[in-house]
């Protein structure tokens, strides 16, 4: 795995166990990269997803020192969502941080 | 008592410079911003040079806002250009400029604001809208139109932003005396003035006065309205 999807990975992980005290149903982060966020399996609903989101975009900002927008239409309608899990969205981050 | 920050924009000059002054001596750290230096000093006070119409700036201020000042309570969202002229004879260069300042600054400062405010799930957003929009004023079809869509998204964005606990609301000031209308003749000044309830220019006190209602803790419970001034 290279360095910077290791990275990528983490903020990931981090903004999801900021997020997980205020959520009902907790991100169920042991479960690592396959760990569901967003749609079926997942335990956010859309408003969930919007602070998560903030979150992961505030963390690449900071830490990788790149802006990027997580929230193209396509992203938000697409039918294979790049929100299932924690795995996914940082794959996701990853290459609009390319 | 923690100090709350507020950003208030178009804070050079006319009603921002006096909403500066005002939420300083309330003990506020006010960062402003405007597309010129400001020539306020004061050790509570920031300045941003930032086209509020400008996405990158405004995200770059919002970053510093949260790096420095740590958190924001409040946004004022002041910046705003007039054009007095008949439609007629306005050219759409003219339109561009007004909607891009008064409807795409105000949405950019809401969601970056937002965004910011949305960590700490409280948050008081003030836009700024017109007794030119329900006076229907003849001449300024653009500035009208333009503020008209602030109210609009006053009133979505108190809903999209309710469950962040912020409240989003907007002041609608009749003409105060500032350089944003010192070009519009005063026959039509005394028209205006003449259909307010209470026939009067309005002052920046009565602005300031109605944005601290806005801002106050206890008004968690109002958003999505527009107030205005002057009876109109």
């Amino acid at each position: 795995m290279s360095n910077l999807r290791n990275t990528v990975l983490t903020l990931v992980t981090e903004a999801a166990t900021e997020l997980n005290p205020g959520l009902e149903e907790p991100i169920a982060l042991e479960m690592g990269e396959d760990a569901p966020l967003y749609g079926k399996e997942g335990v956010l609903d859309s408003l969930d997803l919007v602070s998560l989101i903030l979150l992961i975009e505030e963390k690449t900002s900071d830490e990788l020192g790149k802006t990027v927008t997580l929230t193209s239409d396509r992203a938000l309608s697409s039918h294979r969502s790049p929100f299932r899990t924690v795995g996914s969205v940082t794959d996701y981050v990853l290459a609009l941080a390319a | 008592m923690e100090t709350p920050v507020t950003l208030v924009s178009g804070a050079r000059k006319g009603i921002g410079r006096s909403l500066v002054e005002r939420y300083l001596e309330q003990g506020h750290f006010v960062v402003g911003c405007s597309r010129q230096e400001s020539d306020l000093e004061h050790p509570r006070y920031a300045h941003h040079c930032t086209d509020v119409a400008d996405e990158a700036g405004v995200t770059e201020m919002f970053a510093r806002i949260r790096k420095e000042q740590g958190r924001l309570d409040h946004v004022l969202n002041n910046a705003g250009i007039a054009s007095m002229n008949h439609a007629l004879l306005t050219p759409l260069s003219t339109v561009r400029t007004i909607f891009e300042t008064n409807v795409m600054g105000t949405f950019l400062l809401c969601r970056e604001g937002a965004r910011v405010m949305s960590k700490r799930k409280y948050g008081r957003i003030v836009n700024f809208a017109t007794v030119a929009t329900p006076l229907r004023l003849e001449g300024e079809a653009a500035y009208a139109a333009s503020k008209a869509a602030v109210v609009s998204l006053t009133e979505v964005l108190a809903r999209e932003f309710a469950p962040f606990g912020i409240t989003v609301n907007a002041v609608g000031p009749t003409p105060v005396p500032t350089d944003l209308i010192k070009s519009v003749p005063q026959e039509k000044m005394d028209a205006l003035l003449a259909r307010q309830a209470i026939k009067r220019f309005g002052t920046m006190d009565d602005v300031g006065n109605a944005c601290d209602f806005f801002l106050r803790k206890e008004s968690d419970f109002i958003t999505s309205q527009t107030l205005y001034l002057g009876g109109v």
